[in-house]
């Protein structure tokens, strides 16, 4: 599944268009970044609520395919701009970590890759 | 020595952490170092240019590259880790609020260092921590 296919399924705006429309090849849900760099993996959807610069870095050190927040969390401009920069797709959702988790795993996308 | 990069990293300053990590990778790709080693050394140099920011008073991140070995290298100027042992233990953490705000403080960093290097060493008194990791490029 794509990045653009995978925003429609959770019903999400893409806050970085325009960026290369990787394949998703497995999905996580975590908060804590470090627990996220010890388990984050290449093109994975990582849900997490958290907005601040260091999640863009932590998504591009897991070559990630995009960071997806849940329930309209609203990602600060300077995170949006390094994702810009980087290339790396942020997904808004209006739906819960739990509900976009949900309907990732019902659509087949595995929690590792 | 093909490579010798220093970083100083400021004590308490988010907004720029994780920028030595970035350019730490984009001279190890460009000197053509892929796979499973550059995530491996990214991950390493990220924990512990946090670990500077979120726990020390400032201190210097440096990197030295050869023909089959990368090694990164911290240096601060304390506090100093009062207990090691406890400190490499997952899911301990002395992270403050404003660390665990951000995200920071779920006590993974020191074991993620230690799991994604080949070689591991730590040492630190109050005038400082000094941790070195050696990452072997042959198994590439």
């Amino acid at each position: 599944m794509k990045v653009s296919e995978l925003a429609k399924l959770i019903e999400a705006e893409n806050l970085t268009p325009g960026l290369t429309d990787r394949d998703v090849a497995c999905g996580y849900s975590c908060d804590l970044l470090s627990w996220v760099m010890a388990h984050g993996e290449e093109n994975m959807a990582w849900v997490t609520v958290q907005t601040n610069m260091n999640v863009i870095a932590v998504a591009l050190l897991s070559e990630m395919a995009c960071v997806i927040l849940p329930e309209n969390v609203k990602m600060e401009s300077e995170s949006l701009i390094r994702a810009n920069t980087e290339d790396m797709t942020v997904l808004a959702s209006p739906l819960s970590s739990y509900e976009i988790c949900g309907r990732m795993h019902a659509a087949g996308i595995p929690d590792r890759a | 020595m093909i490579i010798h990069r220093e970083y100083p990293v400021q004590a308490g300053d988010y907004i720029t952490a994780g920028e030595a990590s970035a350019d730490i990778k984009r001279n190890l790709k460009q000197l053509g170092v892929s796979g499973k080693v550059l995530k491996c050394v990214s991950v390493a140099s990220y924990e512990v240019e946090l670990n500077l920011v979120i726990h020390s008073l400032g201190g210097v991140l440096m990197l030295d590259v050869d023909s089959d070995r990368v090694v990164l290298e911290s240096k601060d100027i304390g506090p100093g880790i009062p207990d090691i042992d406890l400190a490499m233990r997952e899911g301990y953490s002395t992270a403050n609020e404003e660390a665990r705000n951000q995200g920071f403080g779920a006590g993974m960093g020191l074991p993620n260092m230690k799991r994604n290097a080949d070689t591991f060493s730590i040492a630190s008194s109050p005038a400082g921590t000094c941790i070195t990791m050696g990452f072997n490029l042959k198994e590439q």
